[in-house]
């Protein structure tokens, strides 16, 4: 029987087995934020440990970064102290940070990516839950927590147990209209929540094979909300051409040599799987989540689920519970529901493609009134194309506010924020109670394309007749 | 720095029911703005707990006949979302010393044993057993074993589960994984000799 990434990933970075039986992980890359990593470098210090090897570690600010003035001191000292802090650890460690006068500034799962850092066949690892999203390119991707950061700067390596691998296959073709994002969802609100607990999720099938890197980026990106930690596409041509150029990838003869050793990654055409599941692309319809979890989701034209409509107690229970969060009632539509804030951008859907897709459906149409629609790049890279492509102007005229590179309105952890129980469409990944700064607030999570339909409508609508996408 | 053995843990419960319970419930993100843990305690399942206004929505770790429980009797895929390390962190710091639920989240499961608070599962029915007795008389002291996995009062022994490897960790003082992991730098040093590092070209 042949092996997977994941094993083959794993095999090549066991330093040992530790006296618990857990494996001592090698980590290849090291990703830190200003949020998760200041304690860990205070642990180290009273420790009295340094930073084992600062050239694995590349840093970056995003969560709390105000998208709209960007002039220092903050207006939040408290954001002002977390990047001040970051900028101290990185410097006396000698780590990489990409600070926001770099022009490589973004959020941490955008740049690493855009700049090469992100290669197949690596570990990587970062305190941030959306780390999944770097398995894209066929690497094990994962999130840590705070005191596991402190451990990846200390020793380069990590305790951990190897997940199982569940072969998640998308066949066929995606229809008009339907995205990376809506096969996620898709494939969550199959799957459940819960439904990757102690699995990685490979995913393959020739709707993945024939996805662009960005979408997989996507999907790999939203592995988390359905419970895998980690979600990983096999490297291909379209991941080599996608690396190829960028600034921290191999050059010249050693480029040629990476792409060999990164092929010997992908999983053997006879490799063992703990789990297969295999959806039809052409099942898959424009997605949108209508409660407080991500598996909580229908297709466009459907209906919201009724509590009494499962054998579950607890997903009847957590369904009641999301109702009357979210104020809707079973068998409602989505289609048609007001909505008061638009919100395109996050690790998820901030990347050039998201914005390039849009763009040409704004054109000459406006953000509905009452509506306040907010584009936020993922980084300072993918701001600059989208302004010398025009993209940004577009997005401008049509009544976006078109803001600096950041998290922004994801997680609400800068003055982006909704407020009192608004609702908003949004391109992120969370929909939890709270998530995007206001305790009541809304969010219905959906494609870019989708998001566009709702700015120019003021409405949850179908992107395929608004923009008449055939 | 030898570390404590997590071999059991005795105290009153708490009931916070629901699937998914995510960690922005477990602490909002507007909690995260600070450079240590230090000031976590009392944040935990904040908006959960209290209104906008600050009053209280009645929620069970406020009942009077509840506070200073040390266990957490939770539901389905607790822990999910975030990475936020100040879940487990807040938590633990608010005086709770484990959670007991069925089924965590893969970080927040890994979060909470590397810093000694262990997490550890139950059926659903056992679950609802233990959530009755502990409404019906709050005041009842509740071991959680680590050596035996069991969760048990004077009316009642539940069997618990927890997987071989951080289970001995805890048990055996071996939680902080940092002081394991120093034990090999040869073996380190060859790895990261040999794999490659992204550098700019």
């Amino acid at each position: 029987m042949g092996k997977t990434l994941y094993r083959k990933v794993w095999d090549t970075h066991t330093v040992g087995i530790l006296p618990d039986g857990r494996t001592q992980l090698f980590i290849a890359t090291h990703f830190v934020h200003e949020v998760t990593s200041p304690q860990a470098f205070a642990m180290l210090r009273e420790l009295n440990l340094p930073v084992l090897h600062p050239e694995r570690t590349f840093a970056t600010v995003d969560h709390i970064i105000p998208t709209d003035n960007q002039a220092e001191p903050f207006a939040d000292p408290r954001a002002q102290t977390m990047l001040n802090a970051l900028r101290s650890n990185c410097a006396a460690a000698g780590i990489r940070l990409f600070d926001l006068p770099t022009g490589q500034q973004g959020i941490v799962h955008s740049i690493g990516p855009e700049l090469g850092i992100t290669q197949p066949g690596m570990t990587i690892v970062c305190g941030d839950s959306h780390t999944a999203t770097h398995g894209a390119v066929g690497s094990i991707a994962m999130g840590i927590g705070t005191t596991q950061v402190r451990d990846v700067l200390a020793t380069q390596t990590l305790a951990m147990l190897p997940l199982k691998v569940r072969n998640v296959r998308v066949e066929g073709t995606l229809r008009p209209g339907v995205t990376a994002k809506d096969v996620a969802l898709y494939i969550i609100g199959k799957l459940g929540a819960d439904g990757g607990l102690g699995y990685a999720y490979e995913f393959g099938g020739s709707a993945i094979e024939n996805m662009e890197m960005d979408g997989r980026l996507t999907l790999c990106n939203l592995a988390i909300e359905g419970a895998a930690r980690c979600g990983y596409v096999n490297p291909d041509e379209k991941t080599f051409a996608y690396l190829k150029g960028r600034p921290y990838a191999p050059k010249g003869a050693e480029w040629e040599a990476a792409v060999e050793r990164w092929k010997s990654f992908a999983s053997d055409a006879d490799a063992e799987y703990d789990d297969v599941v295999i959806f039809d692309a052409d099942d898959i319809e424009p997605t949108v989540t209508w409660g407080i979890s991500p598996d909580m989701s229908i297709g466009i034209n459907g209906t919201i689920p009724s509590p009494d409509d499962t054998d579950n107690p607890e997903t009847r229970k957590a369904r009641l519970t999301a109702l009357e969060y979210m104020k809707m009632q079973p068998g409602q539509k989505l289609k048609g529901m007001p909505i008061n804030v638009v919100f395109i951008g996050s690790c998820t859907n901030g990347r050039i493609s998201d914005f390039r897709a849009v763009a040409p459906l704004l054109k000459g149409r406006k953000v509905a009134k009452g509506v306040k629609a907010l584009a936020v790049p993922g980084s300072q890279e993918t701001a600059n194309q989208c302004e010398a492509e025009g993209i940004a102007d577009i997005f401008r005229a049509a009544g976006f506010e078109w803001r600096l590179a950041g998290c922004s309105m994801c997680l609400a952890m800068n003055p982006d924020k909704l407020q009192g129980d608004q609702i908003c469409a949004s391109t992120s990944n969370r929909n939890f109670k709270g998530r995007q700064g206001s305790p009541t607030g809304r969010t219905l999570l959906m494609s870019p394309l989708m998001a566009a339909a709702a700015a120019v409508t003021g409405t949850v609508a179908d992107p395929r007749e608004v923009f008449d996408i055939r | 720095m030898p570390l404590n053995k997590i071999i059991s843990i005795t105290g009153k419960a708490v009931p916070v029911p629901g699937a998914d319970m995510d960690t922005d419930r477990i602490i909002p993100a507007r909690f995260l703005k600070c450079v240590t843990f230090d000031e976590l305690a009392g944040t935990m399942f904040y908006d959960e707990r209290f209104n906008a206004d600050g009053s209280s929505k009645g929620h069970p770790i406020d009942a009077p006949q509840h506070v200073g429980a040390a266990i957490i009797l939770g539901g389905e895929n607790f822990g999910c979302g975030s990475s936020r390390e100040h879940a487990p962190q807040a938590i633990k710091r608010s005086g709770i010393k484990a959670v007991v639920a069925e089924s965590f989240a893969e970080i927040f499961f890994g979060n909470s044993s590397g810093i000694g608070m262990p997490c550890v599962c139950a059926t659903h029915e056992h679950l609802e057993k233990a959530i009755t007795i502990t409404t019906e008389q709050p005041d009842t002291e509740w071991t959680l074993d680590l050596a035996a996995m069991t969760l048990s009062c004077p009316a009642v022994t539940l069997p618990i589960t927890m997987p071989a490897e951080p289970r001995e960790a805890l048990m055996q003082g071996r939680w902080d994984a940092v002081v394991e992991l120093m034990n090999a730098p040869e073996a380190v040093a060859a790895l990261a000799a040999k794999l490659p590092a992204p550098a700019l070209s």
